[in-house]
């Protein structure tokens, strides 16, 4: 009992780790086809945001509650500028997007290599997140608690944005139908600017949470990139809660095939699984009709 | 076993196709003899794509869909299309980055072994040196299928089907965007192939194209089959002028002026 | 005559491989010092690869990015039957397995103490996944951008796996210090010689394989997959074979390439295999053009050359020109340097007024879907 409810919060733990990471992905890849390697990297563009913040103003506490913004304003802008220098010119090659975001994110790891040095750093946690949490006798590190209400958090404002806003509206309206968007009087340009905006702002936001299980160091990205992107394509496209329930399925049962094996041929087993159930569901948990023929 | 009656013949029966609860083809039966030329007409939205999208084996369909006497729903696309089953997309799609006559070289070649597939074309089959005179592309042959014009493009399509001697061609609007002289040559082109004994379903919505080259009609509206018969029957039926001019009695100047004048 | 028609001739076509073979062959080792040569061993496996990548992903559209799993299986493979060749006698232990503990060699190592059976599998397992990735993906008509990311995913898996069992695989520092190959002492520098020309007739093999597969009748149903899968299927063909076949035949070039790149260089290990050096293996390709037979080839010499000359020197600068590189040229030059080449034979003929026939060609980089 102890040990399946310690993996089940292990799991959830590492869900809401992938979630954060896969939420952006959800609007950049699912929502706008893009494949952006360079993810991983605005995920460490974010967790390098709160080390800068927390040097400058020194204290712990209120540093974590400032880096969350900040951070999301730095991704976001990295992925506005990708977005308008490169990718704009590449809509209709979405593989191609793949090996040009790669770039990206080979140079963004060079220069964080180059600004911050090859050594990891340590973003130490704030007392208020410091020790365990105990509930009915069970104790949890209060800072994975933490980033698994932030997830929670995260996964509820977006879809308040995408449901109730009108900018969600617009960005849903370009997704499924770009043409009528735009002759309905949407500016897709901006839409889509925008879009990639908060997808890849909630990666420097994930990148915050990151500090908080140990040190970074300019690869950060690199070990989550894979796995976030598999967590949207089990979600299927163009929906976030298939998302949420992907990340955190994938979160248990690789905590679990990791628990009952070891870390390395879980990786292996999981992949392996992955393959299987695409194998039922092609398309993912959720499918979005379309009338193309591809 | 030859009974004089061992054609190779299209029988839908109760076919329904649903989008996550909206029924596009609301149990339509319908049956197309070889040597026919039928038309389907309908409004747009009325399912003529999806009922041959089901046939053809896109979309998930219920009912049944006899072809030669082998029941198609359920099976792959490739393998419906090695039964003699062919069809066209109404945007016309064309392998682009080949050449017209390698276009039709792959289309005649679903049966070919892996020896030949390995080695390259030495030379032009016949079947494809007479379909690009039969289609007009041998001028051609060797451009690239992407610069074609539009209509050029759907005769290579319909060229496609030839040499893979569809026995079964579905044509989704082959004559959208054609001037009124390629429409009379792929009308006649039409024609031919149906006489050839093959069985030929042509999605239009071109009335004066569907009077001059029909020999039979199916209208469909909301899924359904509204109305089948010759062309004259069908422009008589109330039903059909109700759909296409609204509720109503209509004037024979306002019928002859949506559905043109009956023969 | 015109040019074209010349240049396409079998006799061209021939006489081009034989300069290759004399350039390759006869050039390159007297020119160069045993250790240049070496390195040019190195890069021709990177090349075989590229041969692989330029029909898989150029001619068939699938985005190969876990070719570095196939190149590892063939590389370890190789490594492991010279390891084990190298032991002792007396024990039939490699040093390294000896240093870590005391038990043994594990069971699925032994078939490889044959050397037959490391040469088939060398060829046989890359075959066999990809047959099965490739089915499996390719079958369920799998999107572009999902089988893109499940071949880094296993790449991936692979890398961790490979460091996670260091007592049979070497862990992180992978397998090296071979001693023999085949029963031939590496140390030989006339057995590196032959070893080098192993490599440059496989290239070449494996180049003559990818041009007959190009021109081929099955070399255009690729291109007409790439460009529109869905069409192909309604003439009565099944995408996922024809796939499959490019994909499984890359696999084994890569398998191939690794296995030779084992004695050449003298080590493989997990940094030779994952992600990025998976996709690494792209950037060449991109260059030198992807859907052409020779881009591939001559891209991916040129930057394995360029990152060894330059990665000593300027470490940092060497990633940033990488990154760079992937990013400008997939970017702005899609088609790569080969097709800057029709431009400025269009260019030639214009200021020559001559008037330019029409050329089709499959050259042409297609709007992938994902
Ligand atoms: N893939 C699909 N998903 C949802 N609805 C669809 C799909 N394909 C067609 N429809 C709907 O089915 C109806 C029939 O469409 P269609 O067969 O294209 O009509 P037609 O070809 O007669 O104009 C339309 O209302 C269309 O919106
Ligand atoms: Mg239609």
């Amino acid at each position: 009992m102890e040990v399946l409810l310690t993996q089940l919060f292990n799991g959830l733990s590492g869900g809401s780790i992938l979630l954060l990471a896969a939420l952006g992905l959800a609007l950049t890849f699912g929502q706008m086809g893009v494949i952006n390697m360079a993810h991983g990297e605005f995920i460490m563009a974010g967790a390098y945001t709160a080390f800068v913040v927390q040097k400058a103003l020194g204290d712990a506490g209120v540093s974590l509650l400032v880096s969350l913004p900040v951070a999301f304003v730095v991704g976001g802008l990295l992925g506005v500028v990708l977005e308008a220098t490169l990718l704009r010119r590449m809509y209709h090659r979405p593989l191609d997007t793949l090996l040009v975001t790669f770039g990206v994110s080979l140079v963004l790891q060079q220069l964080a290599r180059d600004i911050f040095g090859t050594a990891g750093v340590d973003v130490p946690a704030p007392a208020w997140l410091s020790g365990p949490l105990e509930v009915f006798g069970f104790s949890f590190p209060r800072t994975r608690v933490f980033i698994l209400v932030l997830a929670i958090v995260a996964v509820i404002v977006l879809a308040a944005l995408l449901k109730l806003t009108p900018l969600g509206r617009r960005i849903r309206a370009t997704v499924q139908n770009r043409q009528l968007a735009e002759s309905s009087g949407i500016s897709t340009r901006r839409t889509d600017l925008i879009t990639f905006f908060v997808g890849s702002g909630l990666a420097g936001v994930a990148g915050v949470a990151l500090t908080l299980m140990g040190s970074i160091s300019s690869n950060l990205g690199t070990s989550y990139v894979i796995d976030a992107f598999l967590v949207v394509v089990i979600g299927g496209i163009g929906q976030i809660k298939g998302a949420v329930i992907a990340a955190f399925v994938l979160g248990v049962v690789q905590s679990w095939v990791e628990y009952s094996t070891t870390a390395s041929i879980g990786k292996v087993i999981v992949f392996a699984l992955i393959v299987a159930f695409l194998q039922l569901r092609p398309q993912g948990i959720y499918v979005v009709r379309s009338r193309s023929l591809a | 076993m030859n009974t004089g009656f061992n054609r190779d013949y299209l029988q839908i029966s109760d076919l329904r196709v649903s989008f996550d609860g909206f029924v596009a083809v609301d149990g339509v039966d319908l049956v197309v003899l070889p040597g026919d030329l039928r038309f389907l007409i309908g409004p747009n939205g009325a399912g003529k794509t999806t009922l041959i999208d089901a046939v053809s084996g896109l979309v998930p369909a219920t009912g049944s869909v006899q072809w030669a006497g082998t029941e198609l729903l359920g099976r792959k696309v490739h393998r419906i299309a090695r039964l003699g089953v062919g069809r066209t997309f109404q945007t016309a799609t064309v392998f682009e980055n080949l050449t017209v006559l390698q276009n039709l070289d792959i289309a005649a070649g679903a049966g070919r072994g892996v020896r030949t597939l390995l080695r390259k074309r030495s030379q032009v089959p016949e079947s494809v040196t007479e379909v690009l005179a039969t289609v007009g592309l041998t001028e051609l042959a060797d451009a690239q299928a992407g610069t074609l014009s539009h209509g050029q493009k759907q005769w290579l399509e319909i060229g496609m089907l030839l040499v893979q001697n569809a026995k079964l061609l579905m044509l989704d609007e082959p004559v959208a965007g054609m001037s009124a002289e390629e429409k009379d040559e792929t009308g006649e082109l039409l024609q031919r192939i149906a006489a050839d004994d093959r069985t030929v379903i042509c999605v239009e919505h071109d009335m004066d194209f569907m009077r001059a080259f029909a020999a039979s009609v199916t209208v469909l509206h909301a899924g359904k089959v509204l109305a089948e018969g010759s062309v004259a029957d069908v422009q008589a039926d109330p039903r059909v002028q109700e759909v296409y001019l609204g509720p109503g009695a209509h004037t024979a100047a306002e019928v002859e002026a949506v559905m043109g004048e009956a023969h | 005559m015109n040019i074209r028609s010349i240049l396409s001739s079998r006799w061209a076509v021939l006489g081009g491989f034989a300069l290759g073979a004399i350039l390759l062959m006869g050039v390159a080792p007297a020119v160069l010092s045993d250790f240049r040569l070496g390195l040019l061993g190195k890069y021709l496996c990177f090349a075989m690869v590229a041969v692989g990548i330029g029909l898989a992903w150029g001619r068939g559209g699938m985005l190969v990015l876990g070719q570095g799993v196939f190149f590892g299986l063939g590389a370890y493979l190789m490594a492991m039957h010279l390891k084990l060749a190298d032991a002792p006698a007396s024990t039939g232990v490699p040093d390294f397995m000896a240093l870590i503990s005391s038990d043994g060699v594990p069971w699925w190592w032994e078939p490889f103490r044959s050397g037959a059976v490391t040469l088939i599998a060398i060829v046989v397992i890359p075959a066999v996944v990809a047959i099965v990735l490739g089915l499996a993906t390719f079958h369920r008509r799998v999107r572009g951008a999902y089988f893109a990311i499940l071949s880094q995913a296993l790449a991936a898996a692979f890398a961790i796996w490979l460091i996670g069992n260091p007592r049979s695989t070497g862990g992180s520092t992978g397998l090296n210090n071979f001693k023999g190959f085949f029963g031939f002492s590496l140390r030989d520098p006339a057995n590196r010689l032959m070893l080098y020309l192993i490599a440059a007739g496989a290239l070449l093999a494996m180049i003559a394989i990818a041009r007959q597969l190009m021109v081929s009748r099955y070399g255009e149903l690729l291109v007409a997959c790439r460009d529109a899968e869905e069409r192909v299927r309604f003439l009565g063909y099944n995408p996922a074979t024809i796939k499959t076949a490019a994909y499984t035949v890359a696999a084994v070039m890569a398998g191939i390439a690794g296995a030779l790149f084992v004695p050449i260089v003298g080590i493989i290990s997990p940094n030779d295999v994952g992600i990025v050096p998976s996709i690494g293996l792209l950037i060449g390709v991109a260059i030198g053009g992807r859907t052409t037979l020779l881009g591939p080839v001559l891209g991916a010499i040129a930057v394995a050359w360029a990152e060894t000359s330059l990665s000593e020197q300027f470490p940092s600068g060497w990633t940033y020109l990488q990154g760079l590189l992937f990013m400008l040229v997939v970017a702005f030059l899609p088609g790569g340097l080969a097709s800057l080449a029709p431009t400025l034979r269009d260019w030639r003929k214009h200021r020559r007024s001559d008037t330019a026939a029409g050329q089709p060609g499959v050259a042409a980089v297609p709007e992938g879907s994902a």
